[in-house]
């Protein structure tokens, strides 16, 4: 862990990520009018999982942080991953 | 009995055991007395943290204490709530879900103060390839607790937003699925089985070496078949879903995955009994309550076999054999390894020692108690007799009779034990630093600890091991 070690992310990346976030939710909104049938529900995650990931990585330090925080918080989204895989076995297949 | 007070019985039952009494019972009692000592911690990392998840626990078990006494009647859908009838009755559904909800918030903390004090407070020298085993089967079951227990409070939340907001999640005539709300309950609430067996398994695994003389057999076995029951259990949830309208894609997948998981719990029953194999037995009351749990483990896990199976699931879905096999892992599992962890640990708690003759007799009541009121459960679910319903027909008559009996003997033989226990702990003769010759750190300090459990912590450091 990095205890006393806080890092200071500088201002430009910091808007950088803002920016980029405003985009991708404009993109959220927009992907709407254009009817992609099934897949649209496949692209309106896949930008929450581009923005949740900058986010984290950026505004909650993740970057910065320890070994085993990454590891840990992989983990999770592996686990999440697999879940919603294993629930799709069931509705895809009906 | 009519049929609302016995829906209600089995419902409030079912509620009040799994979320206050199974799930937290050996972690909180064992986990957070033994858990700091075994590593050599003088408390947990976040004793602030562990209080408010003490209050959490009070105050969910008056949430849900609640439901039995306020108007609207105790709630009557079994401990899973299911959808759509959950958010139909007009019984104290509310309560009861909001008590569940917020028993899972502590649940979630007690996890991540486990692993955080079992990552960051182990003594010089404990390392994650020497600690104990009961620690190790703590630190898997934290890992659980905090990934699974949030789902079961969004979907919890879910039913309290469905049911008065109208928002359909569940509900077919709002646009919802029913079999969605089976998804995500046992997304949580089979990992949950697995918050209750494996601390049990982590007992056992401090026991019987103790009692056999002997290190354990398979130290990396039995750690590696930890972490995978935590990982391959979290994927087996629609076993509980085989009749319910779900893709026979799904069905196949979720047979295969529950297969999978009965390898690591085989694993660990082949270590115990390979452990006490050319052991020098010494046969104390921890170790039979040790012995009744393989046996009665075993039989529940065998049994939860023919329910992985889709073709004899189908048969025997949501009769009394499921009763039984849920029973025998249970109670049969998890609760003999809470007495035998009452009798290994009392002395060391308490510094007192209990009878050890109505200790055995407790023991041998229950044991046959058990039998003779679960057993019959499996003939009768096999020959039809439906779980959850106040009546049954004439034919299944003989074997509830037995069945009841059973019932009186098993709690003769709890309640025997129980007054023992109390007895010793009050009034039994001292017991001494390390009655039993254990080798964990827990028996090299007095009896019972002193607060902050170690005046100097120690140091491993030339010790080869600490399990």
């Amino acid at each position: 862990m990095s205890e006393g070690k806080a890092h200071i992310t500088n201002y430009s990346t910091l808007a950088m990520v803002l920016g980029s976030l405003l985009v991708l939710t404009w993109a959220t909104v927009s992907i709407t009018s254009i009817n992609l049938g099934p897949w649209s529900v496949t692209a309106a995650l896949l930008i929450a999982l581009l923005k949740a990931t900058l986010v984290l990585l950026y505004f909650m330090h993740l970057k910065f942080d320890s070994k085993l925080l990454k590891i840990s918080f992989t983990a999770v989204i592996v686990v999440f991953f697999l879940v919603i895989l294993l629930t799709f076995f069931d509705y895809l297949f009906r | 009995m009519g049929p609302q007070t016995y829906n209600s019985f089995f419902t409030v039952h079912g509620i009040i055991m799994i979320f206050v009494i199974v799930i937290p019972g050996l972690p909180a009692v064992f986990g957070n007395f033994f858990l700091p000592i075994m590593i050599g911690a003088r408390d947990v990392i976040f004793p602030k943290l562990n209080l408010l998840s003490w209050y959490l626990y009070v105050l969910g078990i008056l949430t849900v204490l609640t439901s039995l006494f306020t108007f609207g009647g105790a709630p009557d859908t079994g401990w899973t709530f299911y959808a759509p009838y959950s958010f139909k009755t007009t019984t104290n559904m509310f309560p009861a879900v909001l008590g569940a909800f917020i028993l899972g918030f502590s649940s979630i903390l007690t996890g991540l103060n486990f692993i955080t004090t079992i990552h960051r407070m182990r003594a010089p020298g404990m390392k994650f390839s020497n600690m104990p085993l009961f620690v190790w089967s703590i630190y898997g079951t934290g890992w659980i607790q905090l990934f699974a227990t949030p789902i079961v409070g969004i979907t919890l939340m879910m039913v309290i937003a469905e049911r008065f907001l109208h928002i359909g999640f569940f509900d077919p005539a709002l646009g919802g699925d029913p079999v969605l709300y089976q998804h995500l309950f046992w997304i949580y609430s089979h990992p949950a089985v697995y918050i209750m067996i494996l601390p049990a398994m982590g007992v056992i695994s401090e026991i019987i070496p103790t009692f056999a003389r002997k290190g354990i057999f398979g130290y990396n076995a039995i750690v590696a078949s930890t972490m995978a029951i935590a990982v391959v259990g979290y994927f087996v949830w629609a076993h509980h879903m085989f009749t319910s309208g779900m893709s026979t894609t799904a069905q196949f997948t979720f047979s295969l995955l529950t297969f999978l998981v009965a390898i690591p719990s085989a694993i660990k029953v082949f270590n115990w009994v390979a452990t006490l194999y050319k052991g020098s037995i010494r046969i104390e009351v921890p170790l039979i309550w040790a012995l009744g749990f393989m046996f009665l483990f075993m039989i529940g896990g065998f049994t939860g076999l023919f329910l992985g199976s889709v073709a004899t699931d189908v048969h025997v879905h949501n009769t009394s054999f499921v009763v039984a096999h849920f029973h025998y892992i249970i109670f049969g599992g998890m609760g003999s390894a809470f007495m035998a962890a009452a009798h290994y640990w009392l002395p060391k708690m308490y510094g007192r020692m209990y009878n050890k003759f109505w200790a055995t007799v407790g023991w041998a009541t229950f044991f046959i108690g058990f039998n003779v009121l679960y057993f019959p459960m499996f003939i009768l679910g096999y020959q039809g007799m439906p779980r959850r319903y106040y009546d049954y027909l004439g034919q299944f008559h003989n074997l509830n009779v037995v069945s009841t009996i059973g019932s009186w003997i098993l709690a003769t033989g709890l309640i025997i034990t129980i007054v023992n226990l109390i007895r010793g702990a009050r009034n039994g003769p001292k017991a001494g630093m390390n009655p039993w010759e254990g080798r964990t750190l827990e028996w090299t300090v007095p009896s019972p600890p002193p607060p902050e459990n170690f005046d100097v912590i120690p140091d491993l450091t030339s010790t080869s091991t600490a399990h």
